[in-house]
């Protein structure tokens, strides 16, 4: 098993014209990955390697039974792309796209609440179930189908840890990328929650990364409710206070968000911390051994 | 983004947030007269750095008449001034702006940033204004009030009103305050502002409500929406590598350390200076080279890093993911031929093209080491660093 994604996700790629949509519509389909439809507003009618490209997102659904959307628009129109993806009543919504305002995102956040649509990201990598289905820009080929969940703010250092992980063989039943922007639909609580009643999924590992409170209440979930091992890394060390690391969200300010915070607040939860990135695969590999 | 009190206070007042008369100067000779033409009593002086703790370390000073607006002016403009922010070299004072001196009855703090776990905007006021918020967060968290923002509807008229009373205003100048909090969220929210902060905020002996600081912080990623804003951006604010890397689209950050690095992605970016302060030396910056980064733009990345003098050794840390290593093999070639490179560079490259990257290195007939996994690149890196 595996969570959100599987060999049942039809996908929708919302801006599938452009650059990226493009190429990574291609690695999703490469991968396996069902993709049913592509929307650009005003290219209705075409076609991108097959795939049927419509105009709204509604018209996808409608016509597809399209149950996911990848999102690949840029970032002015970004916010109103999930927002058009939520009122066609789509389950799950994946926004790889970097650099939304934080402003709009405020406001898609207020239209989605209280609707069905569960929003991953924006600014992230996106989520795959290893050997099933891929939805976003990771390598496919890094990955293996296993128990191990993987939620992480972050991409790049997410398919390192993935890159251990599966070098140790230890494969993975859903990874997940939530997104390094300040304001986000899925949190860490929610992606543990997931994993904590995934039967398949035996262990977790968890990346987070300086900026905000996300890990101290993932932290405080984890001892509260989960009863698989979790395996933990916190990026930002060594960074600075006052000055935005490369994600929107990856900022100490006023003293709060720090990394010595975060590796306490996860430690005194029972949750095994790597202390070098290059030790989370070991880490795992040794919790689970016990 | 940010941008000066001066600035700041210019915008505010479009949107009707009352502030104090007054004018930036940059030269002396125009002090007096901007003294005289604020009515020839007192003013204040206050240095225009972006800095905060001004006022501490002696940037912001009052005069009693325009004679001694002249001298304090005299001995700000020019000045490099020394704060909690600005690190120990200071920042040198170009411009000061002049004010009417205030009556003034009460300090207050207001504020508004964007609220993380709410995901909403956070319009915060104190009655403890003129010391540091994080302070009075962490030992008197209570005396600070909070409305959360809805931003369907938008700041609502009966919350400026509770913050008002809240603060303890009485009479007249109660409304006045609530009219200024609502023009203050409409000016956060339609200049696609993160912070706005104005400590003090003041009541003054004859019943007024007004700015008496201001700093305004901005959305990076709004800016391509206010042209305008993008204007006032002070690039002598900043450090001049981090303006350079900016105009090449990277994101760079400059540190004390002498390992360089250039990484993919700001998790594994940081993930990496981490790990070279755990293999036993310091990281010298932070540069991530995005996902779709070209080779002139990793070219331009390596010339910043070896820019700076402190960097003994390099590490690049590349996990393709949307990034292909050849292309980043490409970029290190061809800023290694150019800049002629004489510190030892460290290569970790895996993911997409791989192999093809590895053999650019190797094909280039330059000297590069390269590392199989982070901890072998990191030890590696390091000794090399120890050694030059």
């Amino acid at each position: 098993m595996s969570i959100l994604v599987d060999e049942s996700t039809r996908l929708v790629v919302q801006g599938i014209t452009g650059r990226e949509g493009m190429f990574h519509t291609q690695q999703a389909v490469a991968y396996g990955t069902k993709v049913v439809a592509g929307v650009t507003p005003g290219k209705g009618g075409t076609t991108v390697d097959g795939i049927p490209v419509f105009n709204t997102v509604q018209e996808a659904v409608d016509r597809t039974g399209a149950n996911a959307s990848a999102i690949f628009v840029p970032p002015p129109f970004a916010a109103d792309a999930i927002m058009e993806a939520a009122d066609a009543g789509l389950p799950l919504v994946v926004a790889i796209t970097e650099g939304i305002p934080t402003l709009d995102m405020v406001r898609a956040a207020r239209f989605l609440a209280g609707k069905p649509t569960r929003l991953i990201g924006p600014n992230c990598p996106g989520i795959i179930s290893p050997g099933k289905c891929k939805i976003g820009i990771m390598p496919g080929q890094i990955h293996l189908p296993g128990h191990v969940g993987v939620v992480s703010r972050s991409g790049t250092l997410t398919y390192e840890a993935v890159g251990q992980l599966t070098a140790l063989g230890i494969g993975q039943s859903t990874c997940i990328g939530i997104g390094g922007d300040p304001i986000i639909g899925t949190t860490f609580v929610d992606a543990l929650r997931l994993f904590n009643d995934d039967p398949d999924t035996h262990g977790i590992v968890l990346i987070g990364e300086i900026g905000g409170l996300a890990e101290e209440e993932a932290a405080a979930f984890v001892q509260a409710h989960v009863k698989k091992p979790v395996v933990g890394f916190i990026a930002g060390r060594t960074a600075p206070p006052g000055r935005r690391m490369g994600h929107a969200g990856a900022i100490i300010s006023g003293g709060k968000g720090t990394a010595a915070d975060k590796i306490a607040a996860l430690q005194a939860a029972g949750i095994a911390v790597a202390e070098s990135p290059a030790l989370i695969g070991v880490t795992m590999a040794r919790t689970l051994a016990h | 983004m940010k941008i000066h009190e001066y600035q700041a206070k210019q915008i505010l007042a479009k949107f009707g947030v009352t502030v104090p008369r007054g004018e930036v100067i940059t030269k002396r000779e125009d002090a007096r007269a901007v003294a005289q033409k604020l009515g020839g009593g007192t003013v204040v002086v206050k240095a225009q750095i972006h800095a905060g703790g001004r006022g501490k370390g002696g940037g912001v000073k009052l005069a009693h008449n325009p004679a001694e607006a002249d001298a304090l002016a005299g001995q700000i403009l020019g000045m490099t001034l020394v704060t909690h922010q600005t690190g120990p070299e200071g920042r040198l004072v170009k411009r000061v702006l002049i004010e009417e001196g205030l009556d003034v009855a009460r300090e207050l703090y207001l504020g508004i940033v964007i609220d993380r776990a709410s995901g909403r905007p956070v319009f915060m006021a104190s009655s403890e204004g003129g010391v540091e918020i994080e302070v009075v967060a962490a030992e008197h968290p209570e005396k600070i009030l909070k409305e959360f923002i809805d931003p369907s509807v938008g700041f609502q008229a009966f919350q400026a009103r509770k913050l008002a009373f809240g603060l303890g205003l009485e009479g007249k100048v109660v409304n006045d305050a609530a009219r200024l909090f609502q023009n203050l969220y409409r000016a956060f929210e339609a200049t696609d502002a993160s912070l706005v902060e104005i400590n003090p905020f003041v009541t003054t002996r004859d019943g007024r409500a007004l700015a008496l600081d201001a700093k305004m912080n901005f959305d990076d990623n709004a800016l391509f929406r206010h042209p305008d804003i993008r204007e006032l951006r002070d690039l002598d604010e900043e450090d001049p590598l981090e303006v350079k890397a900016s105009n090449y689209g990277l994101n760079y950050i400059r540190l004390d350390g002498n390992v360089g690095c250039m990484v993919n992605g700001a998790g594994l970016a940081m993930a990496t200076m981490d790990i070279i302060q755990y293999a036993g030396s310091r990281p010298a910056n932070f540069l991530d080279v995005g996902g779709g980064a070209s080779e002139e733009q990793v070219r331009h990345g390596f010339e910043i890093i070896l820019s700076d003098a402190n960097v003994r050794a390099v590490l690049i840390n590349i996990f393709g993911g949307i990034m292909r290593c050849d292309i980043v093999a490409n970029g290190v070639v061809a800023a290694a031929q150019t800049l002629g490179i004489k510190v030892p560079i460290v290569v970790r490259l895996k993911g997409t093209n791989v192999e093809l990257g590895q053999k650019i290195l190797q094909a280039s007939g330059l000297n590069f080491e390269v590392a199989n996994d982070m901890k072998e690149a990191a030890e590696k890196v390091v000794a090399a660093a120890n050694q030059s």
